[in-house]
């Protein structure tokens, strides 16, 4: 184990997600009022309609994959009858299939940033990086996955990526099972970490705030004018600008 | 009766409406003249028939917005229910894009000036302000204002699609009136129900819907919700934003700025005491015709002892029920029976009620060389012109024709009523019990609608004051509170540290200046004016420089 291990595998992570929860707790409490989607659908709604869907319900199965994939350990799959064949078909075909559709709805989505004026106007340079970000990771990630499964023999990161991910959320990482991962999963993790370290920082942050609530509350909501409850302690600066043609 | 709230509530009047936009204008300047809501008009005046403002927004097979009975006669958001809403969420399916309201523009103006001399004047042209580039006007939120337009825009009017065939060949010479349009407020309000974040909610004190701009996520769905498309997505913040019923200025006692600005003195303000237990019950009657009827018996008698030893009990303050017994619209909708809600079908129970105009009826009837103003005239022509009354019914009472016909005998009866007692003639008890009032009744109405009295159409009892300290503007921020502006301080500097409640600073600088007389303490206040609570009387310090001190 050298120094630059301990630095990638040991210290970064702890350092991303760090700033991860940290961040997510300063941004809530700080700025509310710009905690959002952002969404451009009056703008534009042709594309985002193939787009959006296409790249979020492949990305929360991608994020159910990764689950599966890094949380549950070997053991348990093998104990409850899972060989190592039939999960790896599994992962590979279910992990190439959501993938693909992630990276083409972000393909469909990029494009249409780029290409409708609107859309283009209203983005950011927050969302840039963001963007390029989130391809590059997935990018990564999904090219690990065809290099090592689908082209080469097949790598089982169930025995070395996922211990060490469990690691570190124990407070022990183990930093050489991650040292001898093939490149691109290590950069695809790398980048991946990178990534968790900007995401309270751009519009990401609504994925946190997910409304799933919405599935058991009334449908009409009281409120009383004096119930105080949690507001944004920023005071609400965007949106107050005075009206103009919008700044190139 | 196991509920009780209160409602704040307003009746425009149509027959006294000229269509100035004048409402709409004030309440642009107050509330969205900022970046982001350049198409947003939380009031806006349509002349109808017309397509109104986002086209052909009350096309609801077309728009989904509002509730809808399923199969079992349950009640349901039209546009799907909880887990649908989650599934299409990424896109929304029903949402109007921006062509549907407009694409707003501003003008090269710089062009005026920058252009080297030339023999042509210099000419400042369009620039839209959602590209940013040179544009062409082809649409605005009143295109099709008085008809304009009207053989090829009129048609599309969807209130007009379902009418006969007949009846839309005559309309345009049979009438056109003006229809001013805010936040319903709806008692059973679908935006709110649409969110999927809970960041709407309608006040449990005064039933004002307004949008939590701190939890609103922009998932846009309220959008499509509202049937009315009165909640409108800044396209800059990325939240929802809708009418507030200028909650600031209601809170002091103030009527909102589109009533305080409108010079035909047609919006009337008021409480109204509702049973909150059977809003669901009433929104849910089958037959949609009946829904005007359930509406009104939600709707509680603030003169009912029983009704006041429950709103007692529900924490309704004294001078909210010495209001609601006041409450001009409480009045105009049972006393006088002439205010009818707007699209009742869509089941929302919206709480802006409107007295349909009359006087596209004198109108046709003078036309026609007959006296217009005489009752009986009046009210055989009420029954004859098919076309004004179908129409309406198709606005206010989901097509059932007689409540329509019924408001416009009784606005016809006052007409001819007190055109008589102008012209020096006696009393004729005949024309009122026509039409099932009496003389006196008759006279007070005509007080109310015709001499409209500012004390009497605004009744509006203030929050209290001992909730001010908890007052807290909710859904916006200072005007003032921009980089370098008077309205900031804190440890870091510009919008640093913690927002100052600006509710309770302008409740109590309003109350001061309204009833000291004095001017406010300059040093206090800063140089700082809150023209949103400014009620023009007395010169606030602030609003112009200090003079300097003659020596």
């Amino acid at each position: 184990m050298n120094a630059l291990d301990l630095i990638l595998w040991g210290i970064a992570p702890y350092l991303a997600l760090t700033v991860f929860v940290l961040g997510h707790v300063w941004r809530y409490r700080y700025d509310k009022f710009g905690w959002t989607t952002r969404s451009s659908q009056l703008y534009e709604s042709r594309l985002l309609r193939v787009g959006s869907p296409l790249f979020h319900f492949g990305v929360l199965m991608v994020l159910l994959g990764h689950v599966g994939g890094l949380v549950v350990p070997k053991s348990w799959t093998e104990a409850a009858g899972v060989s190592e064949e039939m999960y790896h078909v599994v992962a590979v075909v279910l992990g190439t299939v959501a993938g693909v559709c992630t990276l083409a709805g972000l393909a469909i989505l990029i494009y249409r940033r780029r290409t409708v004026g609107p859309v283009f106007i209203a983005t950011t340079r927050n969302d840039k990086l963001m963007y390029a970000m989130l391809a590059l990771t997935l990018v990564l990630g999904l090219s690990a996955t065809v290099v090592a499964n689908v082209l080469g023999g097949g790598y089982d990161y169930r025995t070395t990526i996922s211990p060490w991910f469990r690691s570190v959320f124990a407070f022990q990482p183990e930093i050489s099972l991650m040292a001898g991962a093939p490149l691109l999963f290590q950069l695809h993790a790398l980048s991946a970490l990178a990534l968790f370290a900007v995401w309270p920082f751009t519009r990401l942050v609504h994925m946190l705030t997910a409304p799933i609530g919405y599935l058991t509350r009334p449908y009409v909501v009281y409120r009383s004018r004096d119930l105080g409850g949690e507001r944004g302690t920023r005071p609400a600066r965007r949106g107050w600008e005075p009206a103009g043609p919008p700044r190139r | 009766m196991t509920r009780v709230m209160a409602q704040l509530a307003m009746v425009m009047n149509l027959d006294k409406c000229i269509g100035c936009h004048t409402c709409s204008v004030t309440c642009k300047q107050t509330w969205t003249n900022r970046a982001g809501t350049e198409y947003v008009w939380f009031n806006n005046v349509e002349t109808r028939p017309g397509q109104g403002y986002p086209r052909t927004y009350q096309d609801q097979e077309k728009w989904q917005g509002g509730w809808e009975l399923d199969r079992r006669g349950r009640l349901r958001l039209k546009a799907g229910g909880r887990l649908r809403k989650l599934l299409t969420i990424f896109a929304n399916p029903v949402m109007p894009s921006i062509q549907d309201y407009y694409e707003p523009w501003t003008y090269d103006y710089d062009r005026l000036f920058s252009a080297p001399v030339q023999d042509s004047t210099p000419v400042a042209r369009p620039r839209s302000l959602i590209s940013g580039e040179p544009t062409k006007i082809t649409w605005s939120a009143n295109w099709d204002d008085n008809l304009a337009g009207g053989p090829e825009l009129a048609p599309s009017d969807p209130i007009l699609k379902r009418m006969s065939e007949q009846v839309t060949l005559d309309f345009e010479r049979a009438f056109m009136f003006y229809l001013p349009r805010i936040c319903e407020h709806c008692l059973n309000p679908s935006c709110v129900a649409s969110c999927p974040s809970g960041a709407m909610y309608k006040r449990s004190e005064d039933g004002i819907v307004l949008v939590d701009q701190d939890r609103c996520r922009g998932w846009r769905m309220c959008v499509t919700g509202c049937p009315y498309k009165k909640v409108y997505f800044n396209h800059k913040t990325g939240k929802a934003e809708k009418c507030t019923f200028c909650y600031p200025r209601v809170e002091v006692g103030l009527p909102t700025v589109c009533s305080e600005t409108c010079v035909g003195r047609l919006r009337y303000l008021g409480v109204l005491l509702y049973d909150a237990d059977r809003v669901t019950e009433a929104a849910t009657v089958p037959d949609e015709k009946d829904l005007f009827e359930a509406h009104k018996n939600v709707l509680l008698d603030p003169n009912d002892p029983d009704v006041v030893a429950a709103a007692r009990r529900d924490g309704i303050p004294e001078d909210w029920l010495e209001a609601a017994r006041r409450s001009p619209i409480h009045k105009l909708i049972f006393d006088f029976g002439v205010a009818l809600p707007l699209h009742p079908e869509f089941r929302t129970l919206p709480m802006v009620w409107y007295i349909p105009p009359l006087s596209p009826v004198v109108d046709a009837l003078a036309n026609t060389g007959h006296d217009g103003e005489e009752a009986g005239n009046l009210f055989g022509a009420i029954d004859a012109l098919r076309i004004p009354v179908e129409y309406l019914a198709e606005l206010f009472t989901a097509g059932d024709p007689e409540p329509v016909r019924a408001v416009l005998r009784r606005l016809a009866a006052m007409r001819s009523y007190m055109r008589r007692i102008n012209l020096g003639r006696p009393r004729k008890e005949s024309i009122a019990t026509a039409v099932g009032m009496t003389g006196e009744k008759i006279e007070e109405m005509h007080r109310l609608l015709a001499i409209a009295a500012y004390d009497e159409r605004y009744v509006i009892p203030k929050a209290h004051a001992e909730q001010g300290a908890r007052l807290e503007e909710l859904a916006t921020g200072c005007s003032l509170d921009y980089e370098g502006g008077p309205g900031m301080s804190g440890p870091f500097g510009e919008a640093s540290g913690r927002p100052r409640p600006v509710a309770v600073e302008t409740f109590h600088a309003l109350k001061e200046r309204q009833e000291s007389g004095a001017l406010v303490d300059p040093e206090e206040r800063a140089g700082r004016v809150n023209l949103l609570n400014w009620d023009g009387k007395g010169l606030p310090d602030g609003l112009f420089p200090n003079r300097k001190k003659e020596s």
